[in-house]
């Protein structure tokens, strides 16, 4: 097994070197999770501390992002808003994986009714507007940031789940798995041990790019007043209150507009950089 | 305009409604034109009317619609003097109980029906009958007897004077040809109103417009502008940009709106800006079931907690005033000396301490028999000004150990889910102030009940038989005596902290013309508004 | 063919069953009764009302006959009245909304694929060009967007700065007395910056699912050998590889149905217009139980339908599929 993972990855980092898109998405990627790391040191500011006096200031020296309704500084926010939107994204989409691999390796699995049942369910779950029904929980429960995480991830599972079927499918019939299988292997043991990992890598481009629709649906749950609760900063909620002043107080929405903008294309670009590495029919 | 039933309502638009005070400024800079009839008024609205049907709605929107379709007996004008409005004219027996009526002759119903007294007792009868679903019955519940003697004659009279008594019957009057002896829930006039006022009814498409056009046999005269179009436009952001584009023509401005977006000659140019204080105020009120807020000393705290000079600086930029009580400043009821808490957080942090709440921990919050103070101030959903306030005081109270969530809620469920069940800690919303000084409805301990509008179960015995006294005499000074005293305790109890009576910001297209600023704002004479043939757009 | 569309109409009734049964949980998730939130909302309604309605949604019953009993309701389209102050039936909220929301939804889906497919089309045919990766940060910029401030960007740039369109609404004020022609013109106008936007955001995922389509059919054999004869490359393309690479495509028609709708909310809410998203918004925001109960289930019809007709398109393109193989 060590010499074919080795030789996994080195097939799959050349490739992925390749790809420029895929590598400045991974570098914003990467400065991201630093800048959430490392916020307070990075502003002098309190993302909370109200200034009623200097509300909607232009970006200056002091305030390179100029400040929001409330005179705070919008850097300071937008850095804040960084861990926020990652958290929203990390979370649900972790929910999403652990509900989608699950179901889609027992449906996958065992087959028969068992994969009846969850694919039937999976079809009807597709069939609801997802932002319908995220809208519905939050609304009649309450905006908070564990629930909004929880409904996305209850609502974005289904496509893993097809993904991790197809991949169990393709590979319960394969050698290696049938010769544990007749080493008298437990299920839970071909499943973890043999299964899982192979099945890993298409979960791993629809995990990012969930962590990208994630992002979105919080700004979208922000614009009706639903999102991340004040005085938590997050991207969605900055660009919210800044739509009123697109024209005047520009930089309250540019910048936190930018910041959902620049992400989520590089979620993407990783996602699909990712998905183009590890598809060995892509092999040129 | 409708007075003391608006006035109960929470107000959700403080857009035009009445107004006092000073003079708005910034007259109209075109030529004045010639008066002619036509083109159209087109103003948004965040939410769909709900019910046409005066009586039967408690949102804004309704009610500014109803407002030009239907008339009372009386009104306010410009200088918010009542005068008659369907009523030609009045008298007060000499002990005050009772009120004659000579009502106007010759005034149609849009249907063409002629208007009489059996309309007015109709409407006074569909009020107080309990099967109606009405939030306005409570003033009219002080009458004794109503009677119609003739077509034109309608005459009440009450058990005891009754000071708001007048004021009240700005009530809307309904017709009672198209409603008597049936199911007023289940009128079609609730969708398609029939009225005596100046614009008829003439088109609801759900979910886009209203459109009213002009009753050409209005009995004060055929209004110049021909259309009333009230549009739906759920968001506010789309709301200015409509106005910049020409797609509206009248908004009550932001603050930030009015003072930075719209000091350009381009805006100039096309619109008229206006700015006068609105007849509002906006609180934080306590649920003083609640054992957080039972203790005196903590709202008192709370109230030297927050800065409200703060919140009109950062949430109004100054455009408007410190509320000290539940009046306007420059009101005869408003009185001056009321000593209220200023802003001072030492002195906040002590009464705490007085209370019981001890610091714990490193982070400096509030804790008291092991339990933290921790509360939620709820609010409405499309009122930015609420929101802020609310987060300047989730800061403020912060900074002396008290933990604050603020939630929004869309108006209906508010109401409905938190206020009528008293689930709620505390709340930010605002009240309309009506003409009448009368604080019954919102003050008096028998108004506690369920879907009543003392929610916040305030009860004071003193507070209680002053308002009585208030209502029962005509003596202004006598009156003012009492309303003085209840600002008094008010401020020393602090069952709301009062934060701010906000300025009205209208912004006016430049094409209309006839527009008379005036102590009651500016929609008082809205039939006399008019386009120069020249400058028509619709 | 007949047999076959008949056999997936039935397979759609085990699935209709499973959606009424995920709105009818989501709607019990709520804290409180529905029959409270209607009621407190008018105080004079009187116990025997009250007792009417706990009857109508059988709350005085478990669990499972409450679910029954509503869903004998929705067989005949009876969603209730709405809780909103004007007390209609859901279903002719719904009805008068639906119209708006499906046409403007249908055009957003037509321009989609026009345009999603040539794009993918030509991106795997210049696989790595400069245009290849132009034109992939820009259908990624259309998904990357938060929607609502692409709209206020457009409306302020094109509505208030240059004039050219209407900012929000369906139809000028007016609009009645125009002529049939001036009418529709108008009625476009009003839908190109809302069309555009929902347009804009749906085309990376589309154009990407053709381009990686496109580039897999072109590796496969009978392409080699079509080159291999000494076709045009064009010809190869277009005659050969776009046939086989739009067959699943089809299939996606249905599946982009729940994602346009469930974006219409934020669309109508901002260009107000009055379609079911905004529809459903006031009433999740107002607790109107019955309506979003309706609009869950009519949402979700909608797209089980749109698969239908997606995979009796596919079948028709597709004889294998009919004859009950793939």
């Amino acid at each position: 097994m060590g010499i074919r993972e080795s030789w996994f990855f080195e097939v799959f980092w050349k490739r992925f070197r390749g790809n420029r898109f895929a590598v400045a998405g991974g570098i914003v990627v990467l400065i991201l999770f630093a800048v959430s790391f490392l916020s307070p040191y990075l502003t002098p500011w309190d993302p909370d501390a109200i200034d009623a006096y200097h509300v909607l200031l232009p970006p200056s020296a002091d305030h390179w992002f100029g400040t929001d309704e409330l005179g705070r500084d919008v850097f300071t926010r937008v850095v804040y808003g960084a861990r926020i939107s990652l958290k929203v994204g990390f979370v649900s989409v972790g929910i999403a994986v652990v509900i989608g691999t699950v179901l889609g390796l027992v449906s996958g699995f065992y087959g028969g009714f068992i994969d009846t049942v969850i694919m039937r369910f999976v079809d009807i779950m597709l069939c609801f507007p997802t932002f319908f029904l995220i809208l519905a929980v939050i609304a009649m429960l309450e905006p908070s940031i564990w629930y909004i995480m929880a409904i996305i991830g209850l609502t974005g599972w289904m496509g893993v789940a097809r993904l991790v079927r197809a991949e169990v499918l393709s590979l319960r019939e394969r050698d290696f798995v049938l010769a544990a299988r007749a080493l008298g292997a437990s299920d839970a043991r071909i499943i973890f041990r043999h299964i899982l990992p192979n099945a890993l890598s298409p979960v791993l481009v629809s995990a990012t790019l969930g962590v990208a629709g994630a992002i979105l649906t919080e700004s979208a749950l922000s614009f009706l007043g639903i999102g991340v609760q004040p005085p938590t900063p997050s991207w969605g909620n900055i660009l919210t209150s800044g739509k009123d002043y697109i024209e005047f107080g520009w930089w309250l929405s540019l910048f936190p507009g930018l910041a959902i903008l620049v992400t989520v294309l590089a979620y993407n670009l990783l996602g699909e950089g990712i998905r183009d590495a590890l598809d060995p029919r892509l092999n040129r | 305009m409708t007075t003391r039933w608006i006035g109960c309502l929470l107000a959700l638009l403080l857009l035009v409604s009445c107004g006092s005070g000073r003079t708005p400024a910034e007259p109209p800079r075109r030529g004045p034109g010639i008066p002619a009839y036509g083109d159209a008024l087109v103003v948004g609205t965040i939410g769909e009317p709900s019910n046409l049907i005066p009586i039967l709605a408690s949102d804004s929107a309704s009610h500014e619609v109803a407002g030009y379709v239907f008339n009372g007996l009386l009104k306010y004008d410009r200088n918010l003097t009542l005068v008659g409005d369907l009523a030609e004219s009045w008298t007060v027996s000499p002990d005050g109980l009772t009120i004659t009526f000579n009502l106007r002759r010759g005034v149609k119903w849009h249907d063409g029906t002629e208007f009489t007294s059996r309309d007015v007792l109709y409407t006074y009868r569909v009020t107080v009958d309990p099967k109606t679903p009405t939030a306005y019955a409570e003033d009219f519940k002080q009458v004794k007897t109503a009677e119609a003697p003739d077509r034109y004659t309608f005459r009440v009279t009450y058990a005891k004077p009754f000071a708001p008594a007048l004021a009240s019957w700005g009530m809307n009057i309904l017709p009672a040809h198209l409603l008597e002896g049936k199911d007023i829930t289940k009128s079609e006039l609730s969708r398609h109103p029939v009225g005596t006022g100046p614009y008829r009814f003439k088109e609801w498409v759900a979910g886009q417009k209203i459109i009213l056009e002009s009753f050409h046999d209005y009995f004060e005269g055929r209004p110049y502008i021909d259309r009333y179009v009230y549009r739906i436009i759920p968001d506010t952001s789309t709301m200015y940009l409509e106005l910049k584009a020409g797609g509206l023509d009248m908004m009550g401005l932001t603050p930030v709106q009015y003072a930075r977006q719209t000091e350009n000659s381009r805006f100039r140019a096309s619109f008229n800006k206006y700015r006068y204080p609105a007849s509002a105020y906006t609180y934080l009120g306590f649920n003083l079931k609640s054992p957080l807020f039972a203790d005196r000393r903590v709202r008192q705290a709370i109230t030297c907690a927050i800065s409200k000079d703060e919140i009109v600086h950062g949430v109004l930029l100054g455009m408007g005033q410190l509320a000290h009580g539940p009046y306007k400043p420059g009101t005869w009821a408003y009185n001056p000396h009321v000593k209220d808490f200023g802003y001072d957080p030492a002195r906040a942090k002590a009464l705490l301490a007085e209370a019981g709440w001890r610091e714990a921990g490193p982070d400096g919050m509030l804790v008291k028999d092991g339990k933290p103070f921790s509360f939620t101030i709820l609010t409405n959903q499309g009122n930015d000004q609420r929101l802020k306030t609310a987060q300047i005081i989730q800061r403020r109270l912060r900074k002396v150990g008290i933990d604050v969530k603020i939630r929004v809620l869309e108006w209906a469920s508010l109401l409905s889910n938190f206020i009528d069940k008293r689930n709620f800690d505390a709340l930010i919303m605002g009240w309309s102030i009506g003409q009448d000084p009368d604080l019954f409805d919102v003050w008096h301990s028998s108004k506690t009940g369920p879907k009543e509008l003392n929610f916040i179960g305030y009860k004071n015995a003193e507070v209680d038989r002053l308002i009585e006294e208030g209502r029962r005499t005509f003596d202004q000074e006598k009156r003012k005596h009492c309303y003085y005293r209840i600002q008094e305790i008010l401020a020393e109890e602090q069952p709301y902290t009062f934060l701010y009576v906000p300025d009205a910001l209208p912004a006016v297209s430049a094409r209309f013309r006839g527009i008379d600023p005036a102590p009651a704002g500016i929609m008082h004479n809205f039939i006399k508004w008019y386009v120069p043939k020249e400058e028509r757009v619709h | 063919m007949a047999a076959y569309i008949l056999k997936r109409i039935i397979a759609m009734f085990p699935l209709l069953l499973g959606i009424t049964l995920i709105s009818f949980v989501v709607i019990r998730l709520a804290p409180g009764e529905p029959v409270e939130a209607m009621t407190a909302m008018s105080p004079k309604i009187t116990a025997e009302t009250r007792q009417r309605m706990r009857e109508f949604y059988g709350l005085d019953k478990p669990l499972h006959v409450q679910y029954v009993t509503w869903l004998k309701k929705i067989a005949t389209l009876d969603f209730g009245r709405s809780f909103a102050p004007d007390n209609r039936p859901v279903t002719s909220k719904i009805k008068e909304r639906i119209p708006v929301t499906l046409s403007l939804n249908i055009i957003a889906l037509i321009l989609e694929f026009g345009l999603a497919i040539p794009i993918g089309v030509f991106a795997a045919t210049h696989r790595d060009t400069l245009y290849d990766k132009g034109i992939t940060i820009f259908v990624f910029l259309g998904f990357a967007v938060p929607t609502f401030w692409l709209s206020l960007l457009l409306m302020y740039l094109f509505g208030v700065k240059l004039g050219w369109l209407p900012i929000s609404g369906l139809h000028s004020l007016g609009s009645d007395s125009l002529s049939p022609v001036a009418w529709v013109v108008d009625l476009v106008k009003h839908l190109i910056l809302p069309v555009s936007v929902a347009t804009f955001g749906s085309l990376a995922g589309l154009s990407r699912y053709m381009r990686s389509n496109m580039l897999e059919v072109i590796r496969q054999d009978y392409i080699t050998t079509a080159r291999a004869k000494g076709l045009t490359e064009r010809a190869v393309i277009y005659r050969h590889a776009l046939r086989n690479a739009l067959l699943p495509v089809i299939t996606l028609l249905g599946f982009s149905l729940p994602g346009l709708i469930g974006g219409s909310v934020i669309f109508e809410t901002i260009f107000a217009i009055p379609g079911m998203g905004q529809l459903f918004y006031q009433g999740v925001m107002a607790r109107d139980y019955p309506l979003v109960m309706g609009i869950l289930v009519i949402g979700a019809f909608l797209t089980l339908v749109g698969n239908l007709l997606a995979d009796v398109c596919y079948a028709l393109a597709d004889p294998r599929i009919r004859h009950g193989r793939g």
